[in-house]
């Protein structure tokens, strides 16, 4: 699956604009960044409620192919901007977590390995 | 031989560009060609540390160094110390502020995150002196 077929499944709305679609090759939800730290993988979709720089950070320092943010929750414009000139898709929906994890997995999307 | 020597300081509390330092040691290794695989592990190390001289520190610095073989990641700072470094070292174990830990850090995984990911791992941490931490990763 891409980054685009997320975009249709899930209806969401990509924050940060004009974006290289690239393939979501694992999915991973939590909101506790080190965890992420340790189970994060090249091209993964990280579903987290956090959305302040140190995420941007993260997703770009392990080259995710986006970070979704669930329940329309508010993101500043400043991060969106962060995020878009480190490359990092920002796509935001109006689903819980666990629904867009369905989503994904339902889509053959698998899990991040264990870490 | 030596491909680069750099050395960066790091500000407590200073959230906002915390990341920074190990965004830019990413890029200079992926400048270099180093192998992704390796590329990930420095970057987790870094960034734990980093984030551990933001929220934990009194501030200090993080020395990186390149050569054929392998990276060194030098973490050095002005305290206040760890004074019990088993603990330390314990998976979960944290004294995150809430509002750090409202941001999702505080998991208590950084220093064994660090561990993890280095193929050298050494914490030297003196009470009222500060913490040392060194990471090699082979090439
Ligand atoms: N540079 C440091 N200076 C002082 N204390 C530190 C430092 N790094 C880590 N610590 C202590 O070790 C604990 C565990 O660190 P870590 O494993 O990174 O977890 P976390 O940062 O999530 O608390 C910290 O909560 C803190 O008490
Ligand atoms: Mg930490």
């Amino acid at each position: 699956m891409h980054v685009s077929d997320f975009v249709k499944l899930s209806g969401g709305k990509v924050l940060t604009g004009e974006y290289e679609d690239r393939e979501i090759v694992c999915g991973y939800t939590c909101d506790l960044l080190s965890h992420v730290m340790g189970k994060g993988q090249a091209d993964m979709a990280w579903i987290t409620v956090q959305a302040h720089m140190n995420v941007i950070a993260v997703a770009a320092l392990l080259d995710f192919a986006c970070v979704i943010i669930p329940e329309n929750l508010p993101v500043d414009e400043t991060i969106i901007k962060k995020a878009a000139s480190e490359d990092i898709i920002i796509v935001s929906c109006e689903q819980t977590s666990f629904e867009l994890v369905k989503l994904l997995a339902d889509a053959g999307v698998p899990s991040a390995k264990k870490g | 031989m030596t491909m680069i020597k750099e050395s960066y300081p790091v500000k407590a509390d200073d959230m906002t560009s915390a990341g920074d330092v190990s965004a830019r040691i990413k890029r200079q290794m992926k400048q270099l060609g180093i192998p992704a695989s390796v590329v990930r592990r420095v970057s987790v190390g870094t960034y734990e540390a980093e984030i551990n001289l933001v929220i934990h520190s009194d501030g200090g610095r993080i020395d990186f160094e390149i050569s054929p073989e392998k990276i060194t990641i030098r973490v050095v700072d002005q305290g206040p110390g760890i004074p019990d470094l088993k603990k330390a070292m314990t998976e979960g174990w944290s004294t995150a502020s809430n509002e750090v830990r409202n941001m999702g850090f505080g998991a208590g995984m950084g220093l064994p995150n660090m561990k993890r990911n280095a193929d050298e791992f050494d914490i030297q941490s003196t009470v009222g002196v500060g913490t040392d931490i060194t990471m090699i990763f082979n090439i």
